[in-house]
């Protein structure tokens, strides 16, 4: 593709939202796990968002991820769920 | 200054090599050492570290049709990261070095060169080696520097007596430290220079003391360490303190700079450090963490400002003096976020996303930006901070009510937890950089 043609054409497939990026810090390549840390690859996307929503609000005690998830706003941790869950 | 006359002459020497990558440009699709994929949209990054190599493995997954380049002098990278556990004896070093094969095999073109200058107008990157690599966007991650000499008596040859193994180019600086901790006489006192802020990664000279200690405790029980620090507090101090006293008792002494724990002076070959009041602290290993600023290669671009570090659109990343540069990584100036791998990596992925959006002339895509650092400070015992960031028009901020570090009190299962998430993460962003 030229660089014409990629300033103009349609967009490549779509990436992966900016706010699940972060994830794969910790949670392994596309999310599926590393050590200890548990996957979050191929989870139901409600499972996921309710997790994440239940340590946002301070509602499940957490190691780290109350301290995480606080930083997202709902919109965003929808977006980090709808990714992880078909995430392979 | 001697800071401001370097400055100087990097700006000269700067317009020099602005003047020879003009002159290269005059034949530049006749010339063989041109590196560039034809026909495609490319996307050149400078730095194979933890915002480098995350670039180049984003670019090229989430954007295939760039054609992605990669200039890293080095063939092999050590990680920052880790290093202190090589100080233990937890890991050694072959277990915090990696390759640039798995970029390779996804397409990204590596060039083992160090990038000596750049015509932003020109839009071409001139290699150490003479070729010239053309970019429609530019990414430069290229860590720190050290600056020789603004500890007085702490310059290069000082180093090779009293290690900073700060940088870990080919290793050689953790090896020496980690041999003269091995030679020193058990009841020996390790001693440590810690700088004013800001530097590269602001929990790693205290994990560092925890890793020293760890090793002395099981080899050399009755050694000391004595922790001289320029600043009056530091990250995640209460954490270290509370743990530092629960496994190892008195060994480490921290004093702070309001009781007179700022070093002025490094006799290296006394191995003595002389602190702001004049106190003569002789110790038998010794550390500096020198004071850092942004790698050369960003003065030389003339990218940085009299901070020494990059300022940036919070927005974007992209180089306040040069639009369409995008600097990621410790060399800018990303305050409140700390510069951390982490923070390196993460923010990479953003810097790509806002490349492409300018190839495309969009608007840049709406950033966030995420922090996870641990540190561990005994073998089954890890801590963390976390922050969580936005760009706004005040700047980069902490979301409110987010992150912070983990909680203090008798919680041995979650120190657990967070030593096993620590190696856990170790593994997922190296994967994340190189896989």
């Amino acid at each position: 593709m030229s660089l014409a043609a990629f300033a103009t054409g349609a967009r490549a497939a779509e990436p992966v939202p900016l706010a699940a990026q972060g994830c794969v810090g910790c949670h392994g390549v596309r999310g599926t796990g590393s050590g200890a840390i548990p996957g979050i690859a191929g989870r139901p996307a409600m499972e996921i968002a309710a997790t994440m929503n239940a340590f946002r609000a301070n509602e499940r005690a957490g190691t780290i991820m109350g301290r995480i998830a606080r930083g997202y706003s709902e919109a965003e941790i929808a977006a980090i769920a709808a990714h992880y869950a078909t995430s392979r | 200054m001697r800071h401001a006359n370097s400055r100087q002459l990097s700006r000269r020497s700067a317009l020099r090599m602005a003047g020879f990558a003009t002159v290269a440009l005059a034949v530049p699709l006749a010339t063989p050492g041109i590196v560039r994929a034809q026909n495609a949209a490319r996307l050149v990054i400078i730095g194979g570290g933890f915002g480098g190599a995350t670039a180049a493995r984003y670019a090229r997954i989430n954007h295939p049709a760039l054609a992605v380049t990669l200039i890293e002098p080095r063939t092999r990278f050590i990680t920052c990261p880790y290093g202190n556990l090589v100080l233990s004896g937890m890991r050694v070093p072959d277990q915090i070095t990696h390759g640039y094969d798995g970029l390779r095999t996804r397409g990204v073109s590596i060039v083992h060169d160090m990038a000596a200058g750049i015509d932003p107008v020109a839009k071409t990157v001139r290699l150490a080696g003479g070729q010239t690599v053309a970019y429609d966007r530019l990414i430069v991650s290229p860590g720190i520097a050290i600056k020789w000499g603004a500890l007085e008596g702490y310059d290069e040859a000082a180093s090779q007596l009293v290690p900073h193994a700060w940088i870990p180019g080919d290793g050689s600086q953790l090896a020496l430290l980690r041999r003269q901790l091995e030679a020193m006489p058990d009841g020996g006192t390790v001693g440590f220079a810690l700088p004013a802020n800001p530097f590269r990664c602001p929990p790693g000279p205290y994990e560092r003391i925890s890793m020293v200690a760890s090793y002395l405790k099981k080899h050399k029980p009755r050694s000391k360490i004595l922790a001289l620090d320029a600043k009056e507090a530091f990250s995640k101090q209460g954490l270290f303190l509370d743990g530092w006293k629960a496994l190892y008792g008195d060994m480490v002494e921290w004093v702070p700079s309001n009781k007179d724990g700022k070093v002025v002076r490094v006799d290296a070959a006394e191995k003595t450090f002389v602190t702001e009041f004049g106190t003569r602290h002789k110790v038998d290993v010794a550390n500096v963490v020198p004071p850092q600023s942004a790698a050369r290669i960003a003065f030389d671009f003339w990218l940085t400002d009299q901070s020494g570090w990059v300022p940036v659109n919070p927005a974007t990343f992209e180089a306040k003096a040069a639009p369409g540069i995008y600097v990621v990584g410790d060399a800018n100036n990303g305050a409140p976020m700390p510069k951390s791998g982490y923070i390196a990596s993460n923010t990479s992925k953003h810097a790509v996303a806002c490349a492409v959006a300018s190839l495309r002339n969009e608007a840049p895509p709406e950033g966030v930006y995420f922090n996870t650092c641990y540190s561990h400070v005994g073998d089954e015992y890890g801590i963390s901070v976390v922050g969580v960031y936005r760009a706004t028009d005040k700047g980069i901020v902490e979301v409110p009510n987010s992150g912070g570090v983990s909680p203090r009190g008798n919680l041995p299962e979650q120190r657990r937890l967070e030593a096993l998430y620590a190696d856990a993460w170790y593994g997922s962003i190296t994967k994340d950089m190189f896989s």
